[in-house]
């Protein structure tokens, strides 16, 4: 394998609405900040992650290649995907020994539309969207699945919010207050309000590259030490919801158990989905997970995890720790799980 | 703070909706759903995937031509609740979601319960389909699930012809002029009231009735939160109320005072209703309303 390495990371400071900002005009202070960083002004390659459906328009993506410079012409791809699937394009990309370097980036401002509802338009449209199945009822489900303790689940809420709060980047939400209201107030029980993800406008951007190049643009380089995706059945009553089996898969495929994790990075939505993951990785109780505030903090849906990566690199860039884990989920339920281990 | 930028409405629409093939699994299992039959596919394994899909999700392998029926009832296997449905949802009321292990499945359908509140449904409960009145061949053909029959409402019901002669006769006889009659008992000297032709503890025959006074002293109460024909309204207090003279205490309503304002010791007077209204019967007491008196020690 060739080594890649990231070398820069910059996000916006995340929004819970919307300021009226095109998408463009979004992804253009992160794009400027990475080339900024790196001195880079044209990439091997470009990939970019986004949902059409955010926006309602179709090929939204296109114009925000708008944001980068697209001329002459770029080698340039997508996915409808988080951009965390993104970033591993690009890497399978490097792999090819062609080029040296490559921008990812990962955008979504979901304040335009309804996202618990939008996010049926991703079901499969025989058996599961003619139900209406929301975003919300499906992580109930979940949730319900797992039966998790609730101060387990409150202590995630609390702990994520407060890390948010020290993260200029993630949204400032305050404390839950289950004495306050005990019980809590239902979302889809057993959801509580507070386990759900904030709306979040947002995008991040990544660059990637190998070997030399890496060691010359950056003192301290987050090495790819091993990447992997997994995907399990997308009608959640063939799958056993309490457990990630796609997400232990993916974590042996990239190493994460060859060594010591000092933090992950877990694109976990709701609190139930931080316990599924960190089983499934089978971390340990000194990882710190989420210390960003993770997306209970800050959800800009399509860039979140790419954002967890990011974070993940982070440390690794101010040279503060030597390996890390950076993890993505894509579909309903953990569905489909992508998992770096990254290395000084 | 800067002004808000304008904003206007977007709607992202397919009119009609998109016209999508099902291929011949799915397009089976639709099929059977508009006859109102649920059906699996067995796999090469010999499992039965409920829906059915084209391959075996476990192997990747083609699934067999074989389907299977299944169900009708399963078993929850997970559930959520939701309070607020949304306007695509299957039900316009609180309803679960569940996982459904229908009979013969190897796999948990998703579909809505209707099971009328939360607790109603858990890991477990036994469901049963509605179906859709009009299948057209879509996955809503199935309306919904509700939980098994576990019970019926049986009403009880009979009607009795009763006759007040004896004592009880004598002292309706009272209550019809608004006089409460008791007895004394010759041997024990106690007054029982309603009047009685004999004493309950020793079994001497009682003697001619003594007229009591509508007043007397509760000894204890209960406060009742179910609705009775015989009671003004929910919560009603039924009181032992020992009438000045007696020794038994008798049992009435007590009124015209907040229920939790009711204890022991207090003084009351029976209310009765006016003269022109009043029959044979104890519905000429209304209840018993305080009097104002200083409580008594019991």
């Amino acid at each position: 394998m060739r080594e890649v390495a990231i070398v820069a990371f910059a996000q916006t400071r995340h929004t819970s609405h919307d300021t009226g900002l095109s998408e463009p005009e979004l992804i253009r202070p992160v794009i400027e900040e990475v080339k900024e960083r790196t001195g880079l002004s044209r990439f091997g390659f470009t990939c970019s992650g986004s949902c059409d459906y955010l926006a309602g328009a179709p090929f939204s993506f296109v114009s925000a290649l708008d944001a980068l410079g697209a001329w002459p012409p770029i080698s340039e791809s997508h996915v409808e995907m988080d951009g965390a699937w993104a970033l591993y394009e690009a890497w399978v990309r490097l792999q090819h020994g062609d080029i040296d370097s490559a921008l990812v980036y990962g955008f979504g401002k979901s304040s335009l539309g309804d996202l618990r509802t939008i996010a049926t338009l991703q079901l499969d449209p025989y058996y599961l969207a003619p139900l209406g199945l929301d975003l919300l009822s499906l992580a109930a489900l979940q949730a319900a699945a797992v039966g998790a303790e609730r101060k387990e689940l409150d202590d995630i809420v609390r702990r994520s919010r407060a890390d948010g709060r020290a993260n200029p980047y993630a949204l400032d939400l305050p404390d839950p207050d289950p004495d306050s209201d005990p019980g809590g107030d239902h979302a889809v029980r057993p959801l509580l309000t507070t386990d759900v993800p904030p709306v979040t406008d947002g995008a991040a951007a990544v660059v990637l590259a190998t070997g030399d190049l890496a060691r010359r643009l950056c003192p301290n380089p987050a090495y790819v030490r091993g990447i992997a995706h997994r995907i399990e059945p997308h009608y959640p009553g063939m799958r056993d919801l309490a457990h990630s089996a796609s997400a232990a898969d993916a974590a042996r495929a990239a190493g994460v158990g060859e060594g010591p994790v000092e933090v992950a990075e877990l694109h976990a939505q709701f609190p139930h989905e931080e316990i599924i993951l960190r089983r499934a990785l089978d971390l340990r109780e000194d990882t710190g997970v989420n210390p960003s505030g993770g997306p209970l903090a800050a959800n800009p849906v399509m860039a979140t995890g790419l954002i967890r990566i990011g974070e993940a690199a982070r440390p690794i860039l101010d040279g503060s720790a030597r390996r890390t884990v950076g993890h993505a989920a894509g579909g309903p339920c953990l569905q489909h799980n992508l998992v770096t281990v990254l290395e000084a | 703070m800067p002004s808000e930028p304008p904003a206007a409405r977007h709607v992202l629409e397919f009119p009609g909706g998109y016209t999508r093939t099902t291929g011949p699994v799915i397009g089976r299992f639709l099929s059977e759903l508009r006859a109102r039959r649920i059906v699996g596919v067995r796999t090469a394994e010999g499992r039965v995937l409920v829906p059915p899909l084209e391959y075996d999700p476990g192997t990747g392998d083609p699934v067999t031509g074989e389907y299977v029926q299944v169900g009708p009832a399963g078993t929850v296997t997970t559930c959520a609740w939701v309070d607020e449905p949304l306007e695509g949802h299957p039900l316009d009321r609180p309803f679960a979601w569940a996982l459904i292990a229908l009979d013969g499945a190897d796999t948990a359908l998703l579909h809505a319960v209707d099971a009328g509140n939360p607790k109603a449904i858990a890991t477990g409960t036994r469901v049963w389909p509605v179906w859709s009145e009009r299948p057209t061949g879509n996955v809503t053909d199935l309306s919904h699930f509700v939980p098994e029959v576990t019970k019926i409402v049986a009403p009880v019901r009979a009607e009795y012809r009763l006759r007040a002669g004896g004592a009880l006769g004598v002292f309706l006889a009272g209550v019809e002029r608004g006089v409460l009659l008791g007895g004394r008992c010759q041997s024990c000297e106690k007054v029982y009231v309603p009047y009685r032709l004999s004493c309950p503890e020793c079994g001497t025959a009682i003697g001619e009735p003594v007229e009591l006074p509508g007043t007397g002293t509760v000894t204890t109460f209960a406060i009742n939160n179910l609705p009775d024909p015989r009671a003004p309204q929910v919560p009603f207090v039924s009181a032992y109320i020992l009438l000045d003279g007696a020794d038994i205490p008798m049992i009435a309503l007590v009124g015209d005072v907040p229920a939790h304002e009711v204890r022991h010791g207090m003084r009351v007077r029976a209310v009765w209703v006016p003269t022109e209204e009043r029959t044979a019967s104890m519905t000429n007491i209304r209840w018993f309303a305080p009097t104002g008196e200083p409580d008594v020690e019991l």
